[in-house]
């Protein structure tokens, strides 16, 4: 599996996500500046986290009309898994790739600590090596993560599953039903605040992110097998 | 050219803590008949006359300078007198 980790100017995660992939699944990564137009050979698609264009605006408004992001939405459309994290989700839901948005924190404060998430749906391609209702150890480190999204399209995300991740205990930044992260209704595009990988080695105090990218490994490897067979 | 103001807001149904923030200062502040903020954007543009310009900040905002999920945007076009 070759692997995208896109770099935009205030991306400050990237490396965390290029490691995650290089030592902890052992899989072929690259970084792709945001000056780049083509993701072509890439089968999976990483926005990592930071302050791209210093939040100017809005978290990820800018990021979203950089060049590399109509090669991101093709990416998307085509079905290969796109994972935002952090400001990587915000930018998907700039991008209109997830519905939503995000306010500031509800207490205003940056929030950096390691939060109890609960797996929702595990039967997706990001998440099929949870189970579900597991709560997992993830970091978070946001200042504007307080989903919000009208009725309608919370009840849409609930009715068909696509609330992937939640704060268990307490909401630490106001988000709409506890939500830390969701999925496009293809199941292809994940968007979520913490930082699977921020806890993708025991070393780092918690590897439970790791399974996410084994997830998303192990379903590329089905499918490309799938491929070949057919 | 054009100067275009824009105003940005956030949503009536949208909590605005910053806005909460504030007004506790300002009733700190012994300004008690203060019974709402809100906080927003304000935008300058200038832009030269050569295409529709109220069709073209339509599409700014609703694209770049507002996220319509959360915000409202208006604006006024002024004629930029040059001395």
């Amino acid at each position: 599996m070759k692997t995208a980790v896109i770099v935009f100017p205030g991306s400050n995660c990237d490396q965390d996500m290029y490691y995650a992939i290089k030592d902890g699944l052992g899989e072929e990564v690259d970084y792709v500046w945001h000056a780049e137009t083509s993701l072509d050979g890439y089968d999976a698609i990483m926005i990592p986290g930071g302050f791209s264009y210093g939040d100017y605006l809005r978290s990820g408004a800018i990021a979203r009309f950089s060049g590399i992001m109509p090669a991101v939405i093709k990416a998307a459309k085509e079905g290969k898994p796109v994972l935002g994290v952090c400001n990587g989700f915000q930018i998907l839901l700039e991008a209109g790739l997830l519905p939503g948005a995000m306010l500031k924190n509800q207490h205003l404060k940056f929030i950096c600590e390691t939060v109890n998430l609960q797996v929702k749906n595990n039967d997706t391609q990001f998440t099929k090596f949870y189970a579900n209702d597991e709560i997992i150890r993830i970091p978070i480190a946001h200042g504007e993560g307080n989903y919000f999204c009208d009725d309608a399209t919370l009840k849409e995300l609930q009715d068909n599953n696509r609330i992937v991740f939640t704060y268990s205990g307490e909401n630490p930044n106001g988000s709409k039903a506890d939500i830390a992260g969701i999925i496009n209704e293809a199941g292809n595009v994940l968007g979520m605040m913490p930082h699977p990988e921020r806890a993708a080695d025991a070393l780092l105090g918690s590897d439970d992110g790791l399974r996410l990218f084994q997830s998303i490994l192990n379903h590329w490897r089905e499918s490309t097998h799938a491929a070949y067979t057919s | 050219m054009k100067k275009v103001k824009v105003f940005i807001t956030l949503k009536e149904s949208v909590l605005d803590p910053q806005g909460q923030a504030v007004m506790q200062s300002l009733h700190n502040m012994d300004y008690k008949n203060v019974q709402d903020v809100r906080i927003g954007k304000y935008i300058e543009l200038q832009m030269d006359d050569s295409a529709d310009v109220a069709e073209q900040v339509d599409t700014i905002c609703d694209k770049l300078l507002a996220n319509t999920v959360i915000e409202n945007y208006r604006y006024e076009v002024e004629e930029e007198v040059h001395s």
